[in-house]
């Protein structure tokens, strides 16, 4: 079992600016993201567009931020677990919690923070009949690791960058890749598309246009997909693999169901030190709600200070905080 | 006055009047009429959570510029007659429209 001070749910960039407060206050970090990559919205939906209201930055990349981030916080060395969503939360007798991840990682901390944003971010699911039925058992929303499809059938679905990426990426590893798109045109971009279309004249990928998945089928795995045209002509496909790709979509989760304060999936707190109304737990950032919240980083950064303060006596019981400013000490490691 | 018509997630259809002039997208007009919906990205066409279906006068709005399209193509269940509200402006082309609200009801 990981072991730390505080378990941060979400690192986007307010769950990643709470490390170094915590840091500072020599508090250790641990930090669980259901995305495979840190930064949160920052880094999902909108990484190449400029923030302009960051202090002393007239205008930072939101990707820029994010790696600036994980750099101002690489001393405190905090853990990661990616690609994992929490579900769990046990209380234990002596107050601490022991949170737990969908893929059975399980974190021991003294203090929960949850910097969930907007929620954890989905797969938009197709309505195919059995998709979820199939769901581990041949059917991804993601492709985690490639090599697991070496030599299999795979399906794709989808006309984003992603489905293209990945079509053109898979036709050197998959024994068969099959594109469908519900267009015959993709406005993902050009360059991708281009190469779909060559590698489908060289029948490396077989493209199936004006087209979606309708349902799929199997006996314990997947074993065939049924393809329905715009034309209503239905053909059924032999493959192992489906992997439907239409982004993601943020949703509030089992963080719900926490007895946790809640009012249009957002958590209430204390604005003293944005605690919530469960103890040794706290939520910073777009998360929460207090009278006069405004969704902004700059306002998530000045809850994870407070948090910290605040989250410091159940760290360190038995000593004394004392406030000082970073230019008077430096930045402490570990 | 502009006239058009919203139905919800349930099927419930309720007209809306806006006076004319008003410099607002179809987006906010939901939001500001406490229809559920998330609008994530402020509308930014970077989110897709304000997916509408256009039921009637899709062919007076004017067109989709290549965000919207973009964004679309993402989507696993959108069709031909599929916009993005924050993309539609409110002005006499939505006059006598009908939305149906797509995206997922936030939870
Ligand atoms: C298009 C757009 C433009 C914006 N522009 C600005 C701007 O100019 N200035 C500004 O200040 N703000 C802007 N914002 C708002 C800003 O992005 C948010 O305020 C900020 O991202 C909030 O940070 P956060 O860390 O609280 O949450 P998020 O960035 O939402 O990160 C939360 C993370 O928690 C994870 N998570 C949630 N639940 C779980 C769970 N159960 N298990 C595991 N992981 C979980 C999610 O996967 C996510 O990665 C913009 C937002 C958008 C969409
Ligand atoms: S509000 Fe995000 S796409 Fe419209």
């Amino acid at each position: 079992m990981i072991t730390t001070d505080i378990c941060i749910i979400g690192a986007g960039p307010v769950g990643l600016f709470a490390v170094f407060e915590a840091g500072l206050l020599k508090m250790r970090c641990h930090l669980i993201d259901a995305l495979p990559q840190v930064g949160g919205q920052l880094s999902e939906i909108y990484p190449q567009k400029p923030i302009y209201d960051i202090p002393g930055y007239p205008a930072i990349n939101a990707q820029v931020l994010v790696d600036n981030l994980m750099e101002q916080i690489a001393s405190f060395n905090p853990g990661f677990t990616l690609g994992e969503r929490v579900e769990g939360l046990d209380r234990q007798s002596d107050g601490s919690y022991i949170v737990t991840t969908n893929e059975g990682t399980a974190v021991h901390c003294q203090v929960v923070v949850i910097a969930g944003g907007l929620g954890c971010f989905e797969p938009r699911k197709p309505e195919i009949t059995n998709l979820e039925r199939f769901e581990g058992k041949g059917v991804a929303y993601m492709v985690k690791n490639p090599e697991q499809l070496r030599d299999r059938r795979v399906v794709l679905a989808g006309g984003g960058d992603s489905a293209l990426d990945w079509a053109v990426f898979l036709a050197d590893v998959a024994s068969e890749v099959t594109l469908v798109h519900r267009s015959d045109t993709f406005r993902g971009a050009p360059d991708s598309a281009e190469k779909v279309f060559n590698l489908a004249s060289q029948g490396r990928i077989n493209l199936v246009l004006q087209s979606t998945i309708t349902s799929i089928n199997g006996n314990g795995h997947l074993q065939e997909v049924s393809i329905t045209a715009k034309d209503k002509t239905v053909t059924t496909l032999p493959a192992d693999h489906l992997i439907p790709l239409f982004g993601l979509t943020p949703k509030l989760g089992p963080i719900a169901d926490w007895g946790l304060t809640i009012d249009k999936s957002a958590i209430h707190v204390d604005t003293t030190d944005y605690s919530t109304n469960v103890e040794r737990i706290y939520a910073i950032g777009d998360i929460n709600t207090y009278p006069g919240k405004l969704k902004l980083i700059l306002c998530g950064f000045h809850e994870a200070a407070l948090m910290c303060q605040s989250a410091f006596r159940y760290v360190h019981p038995d000593q004394k905080l004392s406030f000082k400013y970073t230019t008077v000490n430096g930045v402490p490691t570990f | 006055m502009i006239q058009f018509t919203i139905q919800d997630r349930t099927g419930d259809r309720q007209p809306i009047e806006i006076p004319e002039g008003i410099n607002l997208s179809l987006m906010e007009v939901l939001k500001a009429s406490d229809y559920n919906i998330l609008a994530t990205c402020g509308g930014m066409a970077l989110c897709a959570t304000c997916h509408v279906q256009v039921l009637n006068g899709l062919d007076a709005l004017s067109a989709p510029q290549d965000a919207e399209l973009d964004m679309l193509d993402t989507l696993p269940d959108a069709e031909s007659d599929s916009r993005l509200a924050c993309q539609i402006r409110i002005d006499e082309s939505v006059e006598g429209a009908i939305f149906r609200i797509k995206s997922d009801e936030p939870v």
